[in-house]
Formats: structure tokens, C-alpha cells, sequence
């Protein structure tokens, strides 16, 4: 009798115990995770603490007039980020202005008029694309591209546009070949993808109901999509688009190869210029001082300040269609 | 001309119907020569790729080291660096990836602190990767003194740790909440509910956001420039200096001499064939996963 007793409260005890010991291993498991997902939120901390304090020198030396200025020269260790700063955005301004119809046209084109038999292969190219690394892109933009701008596209447009006198100035100046313009244009390219496959997921998330019924009224496949496709997906679209822009804005290899690492504004668009991931990536291994390798980290400081915005801002859009489409 | 003119005279409805027609072909005209137009550009690219790097694929290219100008050689202490430097980096940046990505999906699902690192992840999964670089330069490099392949694997780790992250949390979310509270009915601690049931429902889904991964940093140049730099010889110590493709062929490409430019595209050619094989690999798997369930 006492043995049978004595075996059940051992075997309650061994069962506490276990229980005990799972407790124990669950809490030990949930705070791994925990732990590292604030890993993830260390590492973007870590970035920018570590930005912050690799550019001080140079911020400390130049103040404020850093990004006012446009002077580069490593030899009298003056710096300013003028070039750079207006390099970047005028790129990333041609890209968008490239890539933003043509991808829309794209994902028109795969959502609407193409026939079902073509839509997933030509859905599944498009994110293969996107797949491909931008070295890829800069190393063709330095053989194939910027020849061919030089031969042909850059004189039509000197003859053409740049006898016009205003916008003129854009495209006046020799054919380099490399240059800001060749630059953005290739980004417009590269951004193709990434777009396009957004600009498709979002076009997909408008219920058939909402398309069907505006078919059902008489509308015109355009009409469809001006009227009803895009005003339901805007936040989306846009959101897309700034993300296309975070790439363009911060991409290094396909720029770098083609830009032609100038540190001046020039008012032609044909002219050589930097962009700040192109100057970081040509002179940071070779920056001789403590001054030129602040300056450099000062400069990828304010890409990161930038891209973290447009990048927080097509999350946030991103986001709110995604709540509207309950998802 | 008088014809048309009746015709809108006496059905002015078929006036408009026939404008919207006309502005809706127009558009879709131009919508299609948009595809055309960027469909031509990126077939363009892979087809000089394709070009110029076959000519440049040879056995020499898998069997020699990186040369000097004017000598003979081939990619081998590059390849090698890469394949090195990717396993490393994959191997660091999964788990955290998992573990984070497993927070977001099982413990954290509603909290604010699970937003706001779902957010950041976002954030960093298209952060420029030269930022990445700089990082990793100022943390590892400035203090261990020196360029070492230790630190291009932490950077590409940094790269692949967002997409891990993002893939797992995904692929948890689909798992079947009854399958955990079947589990969770036999007695199983949460610990095993999830690393036995829910990873297993999910294993397809996670081992294809590694394949992803891997993908995104096979191909990276940036983040590499400035922390494993380069090594024009053969190196296996990861306290040095490593060669390696996307570096190799940005200082190849950018070179006067013929046949260096030569190995940037053969070297090219491998690393964009590599990718969309993972790629394609990753898509199999995925389709494998929803076909089955």
C-alpha cells in the first residue's frame, strides 16, 4: 500500500519537475528569440552610431558648410558634399523619370492585355530580373551603353535639345559617353524590375469584383485602370515607387562604373559627376588622412539619412494599403 | 469628311464612344511599347552577358588563379573566396535570421515591439549596401587593424540577415494555428511545438528565403570593396585580405588590359548564372511547399 503511494508521489514529483524544467526551457527559448530580434533593431543602431562616429572629424572640421560645399580636393583636405548630394539626386531624378512609365507600363500591360498563357512567365522573368546584381548592370554600362550613348544618343541630343536655348545647357558640352546622364539611365533601367514587380503584386490586391464592375459599366480597359485600378492602389504604388527610388538612391556598382567620378556640378547632364555610393566606393580604400576618411563616412551619413527616409515613407505607404486591403 | 460628320451628327454618343476608344488604344498602345521598350533593354543586357561571357568560360577560368596583366589565368583563388565568404556569411546570418523571424511570428505576434522590429527589418532588407560596408569598416576593420575576410562574411551576413528574418515570418504565418494546438494538446512545451511542428510545416518556406539570401549576396560588390577587400593571390585565411568575384571584376572591368576585362565577364557570367539558378531553385522549392499542402 505505502509502496504504491510512495511510487505515485514520485512520479507527481517527477512530472512537476519536468514540467518545471519545459517551464524553464520555453523561457530560455522566447528570450533567444527576443534577444535576437533586438539584434535586428542593434544592427540599424549600430549603423548609425557607427556613421555618426566615423564622419564627426569631418564634421567637426567643415561644420555645417559640408554639405554646402562643392569643393573636393584631397590635397589641401578640403571637403564638401555638394557634388555628391547633387549627383545622387539628379541620377536618381533621371531613373525615376525613366523607370516610373515604363514599369507602369509593364505591369499595364502584364495585369491587363496580356493573354493568361504569358502572365506568370512574364511575371516570373520580371522577378528573376530583379535578381540580378547591379555589378551586372554597371559592367554592361561601361562596355555596351556608354559607347553607344557616346556614337549616337549623346550628338543627337546636342544637335537636337541642345540648340534649344534654355534646357539647352542640359545637353550641351562633348560626348563623354560617361556621365550623369548615361548613369540615370541605366539605374532608370536597373529599377525596372523592382517596380514593375511591385507596381503588379499591388494592381492584383484590387478585388475582381471592383474591376469587373467598372467593366460591367462600358469603361475601356484604360479607363479600368485610370478610373478605378490606380486611385484603389495609389498608396501602393507610390510606395513602390519610393522604394525603386531607396535603390536608385544608394545603389554603388552601376553607377560607379559610369559616372566618371568628377566632383563638380556641371550644368550639362552629359558632363562626368559622382554620386555619394560612387565616391565612397572609387576613394574610400585609397583616402589617405583622417579628414578624407571622416569626409567619405560623412558622406555615406547622409545617404543613409535620406534612403531612411524614402524607405520609411514606401514602408508606411505600403503598409496602409495593406490594412485597407485587410490583409 | 461629310461622311464623318453625319455620322457624329447622328449619333453624337458614338462621337464620345469613339474618342474613349481612341484614348483607351492609345494608351494600351503605349503601355505595350513601354514593355517592349524595357523588356528590350534588360534582354539587351543578359545577351551582351551571354556574349561576352561564354567567350571568356574556359577550364583555365576554374583552374588557375587571378593573373597579372598579360599573363594567363583564370578565377579560382576568386571563386574559391566567394563560395568561402557566402557559406560563412549564411551560416552566421541564418540563425539569426530564424530566430528573429520566429520572434515576429510566435511570440511577438501583436506587440508594438514586434511593429517596430518588422519596421526596421524593412528598412534594412533595401538599405544600400555600401552603408553596410562602411559599418562592418568602422567596427571591424579600424579594429582589428586590417582588411580581413572575416569581415566581408560579417557584412554579407548583415545583408542576409533581413531576408531571413522577413522569409520566417512569412512562412510561420502559415502555418495552421490547429497545428500548433494539436501539438500543444499532447503536453508538448511551446519550444517543441514550434521547432517540431511549426518549422517542419514551414521548412520549404524558410530553406527558400536562404536560398534567397544567398542569391542577394552572391552578387554584392559593395559591402566587399572596403572589408575583404582583395587578393590577387591564393588565400584561405580568413584574417586576410580575400579575393573574390564581385570585387575581381570590378577592378578587372574597370582595368586597360584585354584580357582581364576578358575574365570580369566570364567571371560576370558565372555569378549572374549562379544567382538565377538559386533563384529558380528557390521558386521550385516554394511551389513544391503550396502544391503538396
Amino acid at each position: 500500500m505505502t509502496e504504491i503511494a510512495l511510487t505515485l508521489t514520485d512520479a507527481h514529483a517527477s512530472t512537476a519537475r519536468r514540467a518545471r524544467r519545459q517551464r524553464l526551457q520555453d523561457a530560455a527559448f522566447r528570450n533567444a528569440t527576443l534577444a535576437f530580434a533586438l539584434l535586428v533593431l542593434l544592427i540599424l543602431g549600430g549603423v548609425t552610431v557607427s556613421l555618426i562616429d566615423g564622419a564627426l572629424p569631418a564634421l567637426r572640421t567643415f561644420g555645417f558648410g559640408f554639405v554646402a560645399t562643392e569643393v573636393w580636393n584631397p590635397v589641401t583636405e578640403q571637403f564638401g558634399a555638394l557634388a555628391p548630394i547633387y549627383g545622387t539626386l539628379v541620377t536618381s531624378i533621371i531613373a525615376m523619370a525613366v523607370g516610373i512609365p515604363v514599369s507602369f507600363g509593364i505591369a499595364l500591360f502584364i495585369t491587363e492585355m496580356c493573354p493568361a498563357w504569358l502572365k506568370r512567365p512574364l511575371g516570373v522573368a520580371i522577378e528573376l530580373l530583379a535578381g540580378i546584381p547591379s555589378i551586372i548592370y554597371g559592367i554592361w554600362g561601361l562596355f555596351v551603353f556608354a559607347p553607344f550613348m557616346q556614337s549616337t544618343i549623346q550628338p543627337f541630343l546636342i544637335a537636337t535639345l541642345g540648340q534649344i536655348p534654355g534646357i539647352g545647357n542640359l545637353f550641351m558640352g562633348p560626348p563623354y559617353g560617361i556621365g550623369i546622364l548615361t548613369a540615370g539611365l541605366i539605374l532608370g533601367i536597373m529599377v525596372l524590375p523592382f517596380i514593375t514587380s511591385i507596381t503588379r503584386d499591388v494592381f492584383e490586391t484590387v478585388p475582381p469584383m471592383v474591376r469587373e464592375s467598372a467593366y460591367g459599366l462600358g469603361a475601356t480597359t484604360w479607363e479600368v485602370v485610370w478610373n478605378v485600378v490606380l486611385p484603389y492602389t495609389r498608396t501602393g504604388v507610390v510606395g513602390g515607387v519610393m522604394l525603386g527610388l531607396g535603390r536608385a538612391l544608394g545603389e554603388t556598382m552601376a553607377v560607379t562604373f559610369v559616372i566618371g567620378n568628377a566632383h563638380r556640378i556641371s550644368s550639362s547632364i552629359m558632363a562626368p559627376g559622382t554620386t555619394i555610393s560612387a565616391s565612397i566606393a572609387n576613394e574610400f580604400t585609397e583616402a589617405v588622412g583622417d579628414v578624407y576618411t571622416a569626409s567619405l563616412v560623412a558622406l555615406g551619413l547622409i545617404l543613409f539619412l535620406i534612403t531612411f527616409t524614402v524607405l520609411s515613407i514606401a514602408k508606411l505607404m505600403l503598409l496602409r494599403l495593406q490594412r485597407k486591403a485587410g490583409v | 469628311m461629310t461622311m464623318s460628320n453625319s455620322a457624329t451628327l447622328a449619333t453624337p454618343i458614338g462621337g464620345l464612344y469613339h474618342r474613349r476608344r481612341i484614348a483607351n488604344k492609345l494608351a494600351l498602345t503605349l503601355a505595350l511599347g513601354a514593355a517592349c521598350f524595357g523588356l528590350f533593354w534588360l534582354v539587351a543586357i543578359l545577351w551582351t552577358l551571354l556574349y561576352n561571357g561564354l567567350s571568356a568560360i574556359n577550364l583555365s577560368l576554374f583552374t588557375e588563379n587571378t593573373p597579372p596583366p598579360g599573363g594567363e589565368g583564370g578565377l579560382l583563388n576568386a571563386i574559391f573566396g566567394s563560395v568561402i565568404m557566402t557559406t560563412v556569411a549564411t551560416l552566421v546570418g541564418t540563425p539569426v535570421g530564424v530566430m528573429a523571424g520566429t520572434y515576429l511570428a510566435e511570440f511577438g505576434r501583436n506587440t508594438k515591439l514586434a511593429e517596430v522590429v518588422r519596421f526596421i527589418n524593412d528598412v534594412l532588407l533595401s538599405a544600400p549596401s555600401i552603408m553596410v560596408g562602411l559599418f562592418v569598416y568602422e567596427v571591424l576593420v579600424v579594429r582589428m587593424g586590417h582588411f580581413s575576410a572575416w569581415a566581408g562574411a560579417m557584412a554579407l551576413a548583415v545583408l542576409v540577415i533581413p531576408v531571413v528574418v522577413r522569409t520566417t515570418e512569412d512562412m510561420l504565418k502559415l502555418v495552421p494555428n490547429s497545428l500548433r494546438e494539436a501539438a500543444a494538446a499532447l503536453g508538448a512545451p511551446q519550444w517543441k511545438v514550434i521547432t517540431m511542428v511549426a518549422y517542419r510545416a514551414a521548412r520549404n518556406g524558410m530553406i527558400t528565403g536562404v536560398l534567397l539570401a544567398i542569391a542577394r549576396i552572391s552578387g554584392e560588390t559593395a559591402p566587399l570593396l572596403f572589408t575583404a577587400l582583395n587578393n590577387q593571390f591564393w588565400s584561405a585565411d580568413m584574417n586576410a585580405p580575400m579575393a573574390n568575384l564581385p570585387v575581381v571584376i570590378f577592378q578587372y572591368a574597370m582595368s586597360p588590359y584585354e584580357d582581364w576585362r576578358q575574365l570580369a565577364w566570364g567571371g560576370a557570367l558565372l555569378i549572374t548564372v549562379a544567382i538565377l539558378l538559386l533563384n529558380i531553385g528557390a521558386r521550385l522549392l516554394a511551389g513544391l511547399g503550396t502544391t503538396r499542402k
